[in-house]
């Protein structure tokens, strides 16, 4: 069922996306989270685009601000999320699906961003992240000049 | 999507078998079921609802989670990352352990439903003391 969301995008483009993601992973920096023992996957992450800014948002039920960590730094967004691990000692658990642990997600951003004006809101467990483009990145309306008068 | 692991959270089937007329998905949250001495707490993961929406009943043994989350995607917006997407949430559970249901409590924080179930008077262990002689 998820396919369906992603099936906006390209397959081609998202097959790019994917192994730019195990790269940057595999041989950049340490994929926390993807493949260390200290968490169990990477959150999702859906991420727009509109006139004047890009927008991130991710689900993070459970945390509350002092848990994320947000950076901007060459050209890209990186979010870290601790999720406490609140375990009832002497308690049993019946069901156990909601992991803790820290989970790291790095995106490169495609084109510059206002690095001093990022917003985050956290809203009922719902993280967004607001990143004015940088001026240069803001798309420009080119006059026509119209050579009306040399034609006459 | 082989990438995300199960901190994401999976999209669900038609609630019990029955078909909607609604579109849009569903998603069955992720829960920690956690049994204590004197109940059972339930903590599901249900980000973006709205706590005043949540439905939680509790008949015949059977607990129904059901909450309805507004789409918040921007329609105008150029996605470059789809990766999760954005319906109700609904997970029933069978309860085997008497409940005392008129003392079921819920709260929501931070995207999370914990619900208390305490259990029935008749069935909370009870400490027998021994009479010397």
């Amino acid at each position: 069922m998820p396919l369906r969301y992603r099936g906006m995008r390209h397959p081609v483009a998202q097959l790019r996306d994917e192994m730019e993601r195990l790269l940057t992973g595999f041989l950049g920096q340490p994929a926390a989270g993807l493949w260390s023992a200290e968490g169990r996957g990477q959150p999702a992450v859906n991420l727009w685009e509109q006139a004047d800014a890009l927008t991130a948002e991710l689900e993070v039920p459970g945390v509350n601000s002092g848990h994320i960590d947000i950076s901007v730094a060459g050209g890209e967004l990186s979010i870290r999320i601790e999720r406490p691990d609140l375990l009832q000692e002497g308690a049993t658990y019946h069901r156990r699906e909601r992991p803790v642990g820290s989970f790291t997600r790095t995106l490169r951003l495609p084109f510059e961003v206002d690095g001093n004006n990022v917003q985050a809101e956290l809203n009922n467990g719902v993280l967004t992240i607001t990143l004015p483009k940088a001026e240069e990145a803001k798309p420009r309306k080119i006059k026509v000049a119209a050579a009306s008068q040399a034609t006459q | 999507m082989p990438l995300q692991s199960e901190i994401n959270k999976k999209p669900a089937d038609h609630p019990e078998g029955a078909e909607r007329t609604r579109s849009g998905q569903f998603f069955r949250p992720n829960c920690d079921i956690v049994e204590r001495e004197d109940e059972i707490l339930v903590l599901a993961d249900m980000p973006g609802a709205r706590g005043e929406q949540i439905d939680v009943r509790f008949e015949d043994g059977m607990l129904t989670i059901h909450a309805p989350v507004p789409d918040r995607r921007e329609p105008e917006a150029e996605y470059l990352l789809c990766e999760y997407g954005v319906g109700d949430y609904w997970r029933t559970f069978q309860v085997s352990e008497a409940v005392d249901a008129s003392k079921i409590s819920a709260e929501y924080a931070n995207g999370v439903l914990t619900l208390h179930l305490p259990k029935a008077e008749s069935v909370k262990p009870r400490r027998i003391a021994v009479a010397t002689a």
